[in-house]
C-alpha cells in the first residue's frame, strides 16, 4: 500500500511577508507586494514594478544567523530563511534532518553575485573578485541550505524554468510514496536579478504597471522574488510522531507543451495534460476541485492558453480560481512552491484568495476569476498550476487531511 | 554519446582512445548536425543545444524508439554560452534593446525542451541541475519512474559544455592545472587541479529486460559532504549491503579520479579500505572533468559489460577482471557530491 504524502511544515518569504503569518495577513488584506524596483542598480530602478523583498543582503544575513557574512547569494539567503521555517514548524530532529532529502529549485541560482563579477571580468578576464562567482550554479544555494539545516543525504536541484519548484514538490511526493525517504524538504527560490529583469524585458512581456492576470486588458507580468519550502512526510511516520498534518499532496502531473520554446500552444495542450495527470493520480474528479491557484502570469499568451486548458478540463463547472501573482509577482523558480504554500493556506484557513486588479473578462473565454476574498468556505481540494519556458507544465493537487 | 573521444559513432569501443598532449581542456568534436537536426531549427540553437538534441535523436534512432515516455536530463551548468552572451549584452548595451534569444535559450531545460519540440513529445520532461549530482538525480528519477510504470521507455541523459570564459573562471577558482597536460598522464602530475572537459550522453532506459539490452542499471546512490573517511566508507558499505553485494563481487571499480591531488585521496582511501583486491579503472583522462562526467563513465561501463572486455587504457590496477558481471562507478566532485552507480551484465 502506497503511503499518503502529508505536508507537516511550510516556510515562505516573499514581497508580501517574511513568514507564513505575514503572507496570510497580506492575502486577507489584499495587500500586494508589487512596488518599484529599488535594491538593484539598473536602468529599471525606481521605474519597473516588481515584487521585491525590501531587505538588503546584509540584513538577510542577520536574519539567517547573526555573524554570517560573505559569499552567500541572495538566493541562498532567501532559501535558508524559508527552509528553516518549514523545518521548525514540522519539528524535525538532527538525525531526521541528516537523513532527509532536500529538493530545491531555482532558475538562475546565484546570478545576483555573478553579475557583479562578470561586469569586471568581461573587460579583463584576470579581474573581478573570483569569490563572486562560486555561488553561480543552481546547486550552490541548495548546498548552502543543506549545510544550514543539516541535511547530508539526497540533495537535488531542479531547473525547468518557471515550473521548477512545482516539479520539486512532485519529485518529493514520489520519493515519499516509493518508501525511499521518510522526510523530504521540497521547494524553490529565486532572487531578482539584472539577468532575469532584462531577460523578460527583452521579451517585452513585463507590464510597466501592476499586472492584471486574466484581464482582457492584461499587459504582461511583474517579476518577483522569494522562497518557499514544504516538509513532506509519509502518513505513517507523521502519525507515529504525532505530527499535525497541514494538508496532503494528493496529485501531481507534468507534461511538455512541445509547441514553442517560450509561447504556449493556443489549445493549452501541455497545461491540459498536466492538470489531467494530476487529477488522475489524485483519483478525484474535476468537480471535487474547490479552488485553482492558476499560473496566471498576466501575459496575453499564458492566461489565454491556461484559460482554454481550464475550460477544457472543467467545462461549464469551472471552480473558483485566481492568480496570486499580482500579490507576489512572478517568482520564477520559487513560484511553484510559493503557490503551493498559498494553496495549503487556502485549505488551512478555508479561504479563496482574490485575483486582484481584475476588471474585464477575456473576450475569448467564459471564465472569470474570483475577485473578492471568500472566507468560511470548505476547501477540500486545491489545484496549483505552474508553467515554464520550453513548454514545461506542472500541476499539483493539495487536499485537506 | 558525444565526448572528446570518438564515441559518437561508437566504433571506437573498445579499439582505443585518443591521448591529447599539451592541452588545457578537452572539447568534443562537433558531429554532422544536419543528419539529425533540421537545418532551419539548428540555426537557432546554441552549440550545447545542438550537441544535446543531436545526441538524443541518435540515441533514439539507434534504439528504435520513436517517442520516449519521458525525457529526463541533468546538467551542472546548463547553457553557459547563451548565459554569457546575454549577461555580456546587458552591460554592453546598458540594458537597452537586448536580443532575447540568448536569454530564452539560457535556461537549463532548453535541451530537454528542444528534444521534446523536435519529437513533438508531450510526455514528462524535467531537468536536474545540481553540480556532481545532476546526472545521478536524472537516473534516480528514471529508476523511480520505471518502478512506478515498468513499461515505459525513458530518454535519460546529461550535457555540459566548456567555453573559453567558463574555463578561465574555473581556472582562476583553482579547478584546473596551471600547466598544459597530456591527458593520459593526468594521474601522474601529483599537484593541484584537474583537466576540464565536456560531453553529452543519452540512454534509453526501460523497466524490463529485452533482447538487445546493453546493460542493467542496478542502483544509484548519492550522498553529500561526508565529515570523515568513516562516514564516507559507511555510505558505500550500506549501498553494497542494500544491493546484496560483497565488495569482492565488483568486477570493475571505475573511479572518477581527476588528477587533483587534493581530492584523489578519497579514491585511494576507498580503494584501500574497501576494494584492495579489485580491478580498478578510471575514465576522466578520456573525457576530462565536468559536473556530469559520470554519464561518460556509465556509457563506458555499459559498453564494457556488453562487450565483456575492458578497453586499453582504462585499468590502473594490475589485476584484470576475468568475467565482468558488475561495475561500480564511484565519483565525487571536490569532496562534496559523492555518487555510486552500479551496473550489471544483462
Amino acid at each position: 500500500m502506497q503511503q499518503r504524502v502529508l505536508v507537516t511544515g511550510i516556510g515562505i518569504i516573499s514581497s508580501i511577508g517574511l513568514n507564513a503569518d505575514e503572507v496570510s495577513q497580506a492575502m486577507v488584506n489584499e495587500r500586494s507586494g508589487i512596488g518599484r524596483l529599488s535594491l538593484i542598480n539598473s536602468v529599471h530602478k525606481d521605474v519597473l514594478p516588481v515584487g521585491e523583498i525590501k531587505i538588503g543582503n546584509a540584513e538577510l544575513e542577520e536574519m539567517v544567523r547573526p555573524g554570517i557574512k560573505g559569499y552567500y547569494s541572495r538566493t541562498a539567503l532567501l532559501g535558508m530563511i524559508a527552509a528553516r521555517q518549514a523545518v521548525e514548524q514540522s519539528v524535525l530532529d538532527d538525525q531526521t534532518l541528516r537523513n532527509a532529502a532536500l529538493i530545491s529549485a531555482t532558475t538562475v541560482g546565484g546570478m545576483d553575485r555573478t553579475e557583479t563579477f562578470y561586469r569586471t571580468f568581461m573587460k579583463d578576464q584576470q579581474k573581478g573578485k573570483i569569490s563572486g562567482v562560486i555561488s553561480h550554479d543552481c546547486g550552490d544555494s541548495t548546498e548552502r541550505i543543506a549545510d544550514f539545516i543539516g541535511v547530508k543525504g539526497f540533495l537535488s536541484t531542479i531547473n525547468t524554468a518557471c515550473s521548477s519548484s512545482a516539479n520539486a514538490v512532485m519529485l518529493g511526493a514520489r520519493l515519499i510514496k516509493s518508501g525511499r525517504y521518510s522526510t523530504v524538504i521540497a521547494g524553490g527560490v529565486d532572487a531578482l536579478t539584472l539577468f532575469t529583469i532584462n531577460g523578460f524585458n527583452s521579451l517585452m512581456i513585463l507590464d510597466r504597471d501592476h499586472c492584471k492576470p486574466f484581464d482582457e486588458n492584461r499587459n504582461g507580468l511583474n517579476l518577483g522574488e522569494g522562497a518557499a519550502f514544504l516538509v513532506l512526510e509519509p502518513e505513517e511516520v507523521a502519525l507515529k510522531n504525532n505530527k499535525k498534518a497541514i494538508a496532503e499532496v494528493k496529485g501531481y502531473g507534468n507534461a511538455c507543451d512541445a509547441y514553442h520554446q517560450t509561447a504556449s500552444s493556443p489549445e493549452g495542450q501541455g497545461a491540459w495534460l498536466a492538470m489531467s495527470k494530476a487529477l488522475q493520480i489524485s483519483g478525484i474528479q474535476p468537480a471535487d476541485i474547490d479552488y485553482i491557484n492558476a499560473h496566471g502570469t498576466g501575459t496575453k499568451n499564458n492566461d489565454l492558453s491556461e484559460g482554454v486548458a481550464i475550460e477544457r478540463i472543467f467545462g461549464d463547472k469551472i471552480p473558483p480560481f485566481s492568480s496570486t501573482k499580482a500579490y507576489t509577482g512572478h517568482t520564477l523558480g520559487a513560484a511553484g512552491a510559493i503557490e503551493a504554500v498559498l494553496s495549503v493556506m487556502a485549505i488551512q484557513n478555508n479561504r479563496i484568495y482574490p485575483n486582484i486588479n481584475f476588471s474585464t473578462a477575456m473576450h475569448d473565454l467564459r471564465l472569470r476569476p474570483v475577485t473578492t476574498l471568500i472566507s468560511n468556505v470548505k476547501i477540500n481540494n486545491v489545484m496549483s498550476n505552474s508553467f515554464g519556458f520550453a513548454g514545461n507544465n506542472s500541476s499539483l493537487i493539495f487536499s485537506k487531511y | 554519446m558525444l565526448s572528446p573521444q570518438k564515441t559518437f559513432d561508437e566504433k571506437i569501443f573498445p579499439a582505443g582512445f585518443t591521448a591529447f598532449d599539451n592541452v588545457s581542456y578537452l572539447k568534443c568534436e562537433d558531429p554532422v548536425y544536419g543528419s539529425y537536426i533540421d537545418p532551419m531549427a539548428s540555426r537557432r540553437m546554441s552549440r550545447i543545444v545542438k550537441m544535446g538534441v543531436c545526441t538524443a535523436i541518435k540515441c533514439l534512432k539507434d534504439n528504435n524508439v520513436d517517442m520516449p515516455d519521458a525525457i529526463i536530463t541533468g546538467t551542472g551548468l546548463g547553457c553557459i554560452e547563451d548565459t554569457e552572451k546575454f549577461l555580456g549584452s546587458i552591460y554592453a548595451y546598458d540594458e537597452k534593446l537586448l536580443n532575447p534569444t540568448p536569454f530564452i535559450q539560457s535556461t537549463h531545460n532548453t535541451v530537454a525542451g528542444a528534444i521534446a519540440l523536435t519529437l513533438k513529445c508531450n510526455n514528462y520532461n524535467t531537468t536536474y541541475a545540481h553540480r556532481g549530482f545532476s546526472f545521478e538525480t536524472a537516473l534516480q528519477d528514471t529508476i523511480l519512474m520505471l518502478q512506478e510504470r515498468p513499461s515505459m521507455k525513458i530518454l535519460t541523459g546529461s550535457f555540459d559544455e566548456i567555453t573559453p570564459a567558463a574555463f578561465e573562471i574555473t581556472r582562476r577558482l583553482g579547478m584546473w592545472k596551471n600547466h598544459p597536460v597530456n591527458s593520459f598522464h593526468l594521474n601522474r602530475y601529483n599537484n593541484r587541479g584537474s583537466l576540464a572537459g565536456e560531453g553529452v550522453a543519452f540512454f534509453i532506459m526501460g523497466g524490463s529486460h529485452e533482447p538487445g539490452d546493453i546493460a542493467e542499471m542496478k542502483a544509484v546512490h548519492t550522498f553529500y559532504s561526508p565529515e570523515n573517511d568513516q562516514k564516507l566508507t559507511a555510505q558505500i558499505v550500506h549501498f553494497l549491503n542494500e544491493n546484496n553485494i560483497q565488495p569482492g563481487q565488483i568486477d570493475l571499480l571505475l573511479l572518477g579520479m581527476n588528477g587533483d591531488s587534493r581530492f584523489d585521496k578519497y579514491y585511494d582511501m576507498v580503494t584501500g579500505k574497501l576494494f584492495p583486491a579489485n580491478s580498478v579503472g578510471w575514465y576522466k583522462h578520456l573525457c576530462g572533468e565536468y559536473d556530469t562526467s559520470s554519464s561518460f563513465a556509465a556509457g563506458l561501463a555499459a559498453k564494457i559489460l556488453k562487450n565483456q572486455q575492458v578497453p586499453e587504457g582504462i585499468l590502473i590496477s594490475k589485476k584484470k577482471p576475468a568475467g565482468i558481471d558488475r561495475i561500480l562507478i564511484y565519483n565525487q566532485l571536490r569532496g562534496s557530491e559523492h555518487s555510486l552507480i552500479l551496473l550489471a551484465k544483462c
